[in-house]
């Protein structure tokens, strides 16, 4: 059985319904991306993976079903989100919403070292360490979302749409550095992107979904020289 | 001059009581964004079990604490059971639950104990401390232990990971919820630590006041009188604004309007602030994009 795997899921909102029986899978250690346009169910299907919408289907993770469970629960498994938005805690500190992340931890410890680490990852982030969250510009905010994930120390993180608003230069620091976290500390990565060519490029596989359904599955490579990916998603 | 100074000390220290009430409708309102009207009169039953405790035979401070705990629980209870359910509700459903709340509190109160107003110990001594001619020694007192419990609680919410989650929580949950914290629980727990801090508060103003099912009444006037002052979302405010109501309600019921008047100066606060500053003093502007 795969890392993760997802099997027919379906969600909707009230009468309207999203996802139309999505099934992908993923290997421990490896970066995924799920590609589409607007609307296509991306950011409905990383709420599902972890219980803040109502599925039927199922979710597997690292051999256990995990649909149905509570999210705090999914993130106890070692699942991070970094949540469309960023999901930051605005009236609290910079500092204080990176040790957020580490809450469901036990080993003090470590989450210092682990603080440390992130401060270096992010310099930006340990500037303003003590300044209210909510006054972090996008870019910083985007950079305090992810590193939260981090301080879970997960096995798994959910990214959605980690390049949205953010200048080119800080998108590339930011992808530099998943991309360090994903070879060093074996985190696997599901990202979801509208900006086919980044996410294509640090991806080892990929899937395009159009109204809540997987029309393509492969390898990035492979995706990338897909015709209609190329025409569609890549604009050449 | 003496006059004065005296009304000022004695402001004081029913301010600290109209503070430790506001701060407790801060916290139930910074998770729900909704001033829960029942705060006064959970107060006022807590003040009976330690009353009852107190008759028992109970020492002051035993009784003290296991009321403080039993409010705890009772808090934590309150939400888990009557709170939950309509937590999704339209704002005015909640609003009715919590008037229901109050209405039920109090009948139920004056039907176990009666209506008729008992006096309530005060652990202080009957004579003032160290002689001064300003103050009675349960002023004094009951400023202290006021100012203990704001300390506990701000170093609670300000240093501990639980009080750190509490915060995280009443302000994102969905967020919270993506760390692990267990937003249900942390809403509970809100509850049971504003029961206990509304239960502290009425045991500290039932020596003054006297015991009777009506007795937080004026009281959660006055302290949301104070939050809306201080700014309902700002804790540091309510308790700015819980002295500044006590200070005022009594310097200006002794020297401008008169004793009769005195309920009158927390709803022309409340008119006043609500029409001219709506976020109080320290609160923040919220704005929405529409």
């Amino acid at each position: 059985m795969a890392f993760l795997e997802a099997t027919a899921l379906h969600a909707s909102y009230g009468q309207t319904r999203v996802l139309h029986g999505i099934s992908f899978a993923m290997e421990e250690g490896t970066i995924t991306t799920l590609l589409g346009a607007n609307g296509a169910g991306k950011t409905t299907t990383l709420r599902a993976l972890c219980g803040m919408v109502r599925t039927e289907g199922s979710v597997s993770f690292g051999g256990q079903r995990i649909d149905g469970r509570a999210t705090e629960d999914i993130v106890r498994l070692g699942i991070a989100h970094v949540p469309d938005g960023r999901g930051t805690f605005v009236n609290l500190t910079t500092e204080e919403n990176l040790r957020l992340g580490a809450y469901t931890r036990k080993d003090r410890g470590a989450v210092e070292a682990d603080l440390e680490r992130m401060y270096g990852y992010f310099p930006r982030l340990r500037e303003r360490r003590g300044q209210q969250a909510g006054t972090l510009s996008g870019g910083e905010q985007q950079m305090l979302a992810v590193s939260r994930a981090l301080m879970l120390r997960p096995r798994l993180m959910l990214l959605d749409e980690p390049s949205f608003g953010l200048a080119p230069l800080i998108v590339k620091e930011l992808f530099g550095i998943l991309r360090t976290v994903n070879e060093k500390e074996r985190v696997s990565l599901l990202v979801v992107e509208q900006n086919a060519a980044m996410a294509l490029d640090l991806a080892d596989h990929a899937y395009l979904i159009e109204t809540g359904r997987v029309v393509l599955s492969g390898s990035a490579d492979d995706i990338r020289k897909n015709d209609a990916v190329r025409r569609s998603y890549l604009g050449y | 001059m003496d006059a004065l100074l005296h009304q000022v000390l004695a402001g004081l220290a029913t301010g600290g009581i109209y503070a430790s009430v506001a701060l407790a409708l801060v916290m139930i309102y910074q998770a729900t964004h909704l001033v829960n009207f029942a705060q006064g009169e959970m107060a006022m039953f807590s003040t009976y079990i330690a009353w009852s405790l107190v008759n028992a035979g109970m020492p002051y401070w035993a009784a003290f604490f296991l009321t403080v705990g039993f409010s705890f629980v009772f808090g934590v209870l309150i939400e888990r059971i009557v709170i939950r359910p309509v937590e999704n509700s339209p704002v005015l459903a909640v609003v009715v639950v919590f008037i229901a709340l109050l209405v039920i509190l109090n009948s139920v109160t004056g039907w176990i104990y009666t209506y008729t107003i008992k006096t309530f110990p005060s652990p202080f001594p009957e004579q003032p401390l160290f002689g001064n001619k300003y103050m009675s020694s349960h002023e004094i007192g009951a400023i202290c232990v006021t100012l203990v419990v704001l300390m506990l609680l701000y170093a609670f919410f300000r240093f501990t990971p639980l009080g750190l989650a509490m915060r995280a929580a009443a302000q994102n949950p969905e967020s919270g919820r993506l760390v692990g914290i267990r937003v249900g629980w942390m809403l509970a727990l809100g509850w049971g630590l504003a029961a206990a801090t509304g239960s502290v508060a009425g045991m500290m103003v039932a020596p003054i006041v006297f015991l009777d099912p009506n007795m937080m009444g004026g009281v959660l006037l006055y302290a949301f009188a104070a939050a809306l002052v201080g700014g309902i979302d700002n804790p540091a405010g309510a308790v700015f604004g819980g002295f500044l109501v006590g200070v005022l309600e009594n310097v200006l019921g002794a020297f401008v309007i008169g004793n009769e008047l005195k309920l009158a100066v927390a709803l022309v606060l409340i008119i006043g602030v609500l029409t001219v500053k709506p976020s109080g003093f320290f609160g923040k502007v919220h704005v929405t994009r529409v």
